[in-house]
């Protein structure tokens, strides 16, 4: 195995990079992909919550990069899925605990064990984020259909176009409220996607089953969201799959306006 | 048909969604390119100032933009020449 590393950021904070990663990350194992997760937000970790896994850490990604273990120690194996790992930040430290040329140098040695590794990137542009992108092959940019995530995506797009590694970047859409878009008070898909100049690789709607598969630390596969990130990961592993259009089924009336062409 | 079918259902085109496009455009031409509105004023100024010196011009007419085409930005100048001074200089050429 030589895995393709696949970092999740955002700019903004608080659009779904971790929701993303750890979806993404359930979406692969659950096709029978041996996958790791890495959290690259040292100080603010959150990752291992969302999995489920914070009462199961015993080395983090300093403890790595500072020599006290091999990565493969600090791996964690899932509890329902074995073929999902993490290795966790630290959360007494903070970003500069971590070089670029370090989080590129672990990644390498945990290659042949997988195939997918997925960063979970920090918000912002600074370090964290350095630290993120230094060893990817690919870049998922997570983004919400507001004014200030789509600014705050443009900025990375920006970023990652100056990086002479010229690494494939590709849109992900969360937190759409069908409704909403209808009703001409959000930015559509397209409407960001003309804006960005990017291609699209999912979009997700907004969806409380995320929130609640947060509470109890497990990502739920089976609601709406769940599928949206499922149809992610398939399209990342180069499956053909449509994007649906968003919509609640019970509203018959964007039906009745579809069919008139609307 | 369709906007008779838009009108009752409530969907409207002028939502603020519009509005998001549009500023987000707006900004994002200054993000990009590290030109403030003012400074892209005081460019076409003196652009203007400089053209003049050659050709006649009327500043109102002359637009200089940045637009966004896909990912790159492109600095679009649309600066009718005035056609009294195009006869002009097709007289000139007639003297000669």
């Amino acid at each position: 195995m030589d895995a393709r590393v696949i970092t999740v950021t955002s700019g903004k904070g608080g659009v779904g990079k971790t929701t993303t990663t750890a979806n993404l990350a359930a979406a692969f194992a659950m096709l029978g992909r041996q996958v790791c997760c890495i959290d690259a937000d040292i100080g603010l970790r959150n990752l291992d919550l969302i999995l489920g896994l914070e009462s199961r850490i015993v080395y983090d990604i300093v403890d790595v990069v500072e020599g006290r273990c091999k990565p493969r120690q600090a791996l964690i194996r899932h509890k329902y899925l074995p073929e999902l790992y993490l290795i966790p930040a630290a959360q007494t430290r903070d970003k500069t605990s971590v070089s670029p040329t370090q989080m590129a140098q672990v990644v390498r040695e945990l290659r042949p064990d997988f195939h997918f590794i997925l960063i979970d990137s920090p918000a912002g542009i600074e370090r964290g984020f350095r630290n993120a992108i230094a060893p990817a092959d690919e870049v998922l940019i997570v983004t919400n259909p507001e004014v200030s995530a789509v600014r705050d995506a443009d900025r990375i797009v920006g970023l990652l176009e100056a990086d002479t590694r010229r690494l494939p970047m590709r849109l992900v859409i969360n937190r759409v409220k069908a409704d909403m878009v209808r009703r001409g008070e959000m930015l559509s898909a397209d409407d960001i996607i003309d804006i960005l100049s990017i291609s699209l690789i999912g979009i997700i709607p907004d969806d409380e089953n995320v929130l609640i598969a947060g509470n109890k630390g497990t990502p739920d596969p089976n609601s709406k969201a769940g599928q949206a990130f499922r149809n992610i990961a398939r399209r990342l592993m180069g499956e053909e799959v449509p994007f649906v259009e968003l919509e609640d089924s019970s509203n018959i009336l964007s039906k009745i306006r579809r069919i008139f062409g609307g | 048909m369709v906007n008779l079918l838009e009108r009752i259902l409530g969907r409207s085109a002028k939502g603020s969604s519009a509005t998001a496009k549009q500023r987000l455009q707006l900004v994002l031409v200054t993000d990009r390119s590290n030109l403030s509105p003012e400074k892209l004023q005081q460019m076409k100024d003196e652009i203007i100032g400089v053209i003049s010196k050659y050709v006649n011009i009327s500043p109102d007419k002359v637009a200089i933009n940045v637009e966004q085409r896909e990912r790159d930005n492109w600095l679009v100048a649309d600066i009718p020449l005035l056609r009294e001074l195009m006869q002009q200089e097709q007289g000139d050429v007639d003297d000669a």
